[in-house]
């Protein structure tokens, strides 16, 4: 299980600022997008390929080959604005 | 390796209390370098009544820590402030504070720079902005990677 939030964005159009999500134990990045993608409906359309978001695992920038593990926290958010 | 000082609030900050408070914690600062971003009136040729900012607490202080860090791994630096304001913001407000310390003023203004630049791209904020058509999240610009990036090639 891993603890998943959405930013921004992203929160609002899925509509959910966090949830828990069962990955398989050799869970990656991409793997987690894939199967919330594949829910289809706002999920779909906010983790669109042509749609650019970013994703942190442990408050640390990730990539899409990166593994999940159980306990993880992984954030999916727009490209940051602040400043 | 000092402790920086690094805060998220709604609240304003002031420029001046934090400039005398870092001179006061040092005998040795020779200059400090500094920079304040203000919420504009206007962006992408719209007006902007409210400026509202999100952002992840936790990775935020993490993120700034780590930016702080690496400035200080390049530059002579002595002290570092970062205060970053969330909440909803009005035209010519102050969002951001970055300011540096050190003995000469070159490693101030660069370690200054380098800080808002890499602020700008790896910090996780997010700015909504308020119009008259109504409310739009806002985009990522492509000019602010170009100036994170021009670090690397120095």
């Amino acid at each position: 299980m891993v603890k998943v939030l959405f930013f921004a964005g992203l929160r609002e159009l899925i509509g959910v600022a966090n949830e828990d999500v069962v990955l398989p134990a050799d869970a990656t990045v991409a793997g987690l997008v894939a199967d919330l993608t594949n829910r289809g409906g706002a999920y779909a359309e906010a983790l669109a390929a042509d749609r650019r978001w970013r994703v942190a695992v442990n408050q640390d920038m990730a990539q899409l080959t990166d593994p999940i593990k159980s306990g993880d926290e992984v954030a999916i958010f727009p490209p940051v604005t602040g400043g | 390796m000092f402790q920086p000082t690094i805060r998220i609030q709604s609240a304003d900050f002031d420029m001046t209390d934090e400039h005398a408070a870092m001179r006061g914690r040092h005998r040795n600062v020779g200059a400090i370098a500094s920079f304040v971003g203000v919420v504009r009136d206007v962006n992408d040729g719209s007006g902007v009544s409210t400026m509202t900012l999100e952002h992840y607490p936790g990775m935020t202080e993490k993120a700034l820590a780590k930016i702080v860090d690496d400035a200080t791994s390049r530059w002579q630096l002595i002290d570092a402030t970062v205060i970053h304001r969330i909440g909803s913001l009005l035209p010519s407000e102050q969002i951001v504070l970055v300011m540096v310390a050190s003995a000469h003023r070159q490693d101030a203004f660069d370690a200054c720079a380098f800080i808002m630049d890499f602020l700008k791209t790896d910090a996780p904020f997010w700015k909504k902005e308020t119009t008259a058509d109504g409310s739009r999240w806002v985009d990522a610009r492509v000019i602010d990677d170009n100036a994170r990036n021009k670090w690397h090639a120095t």
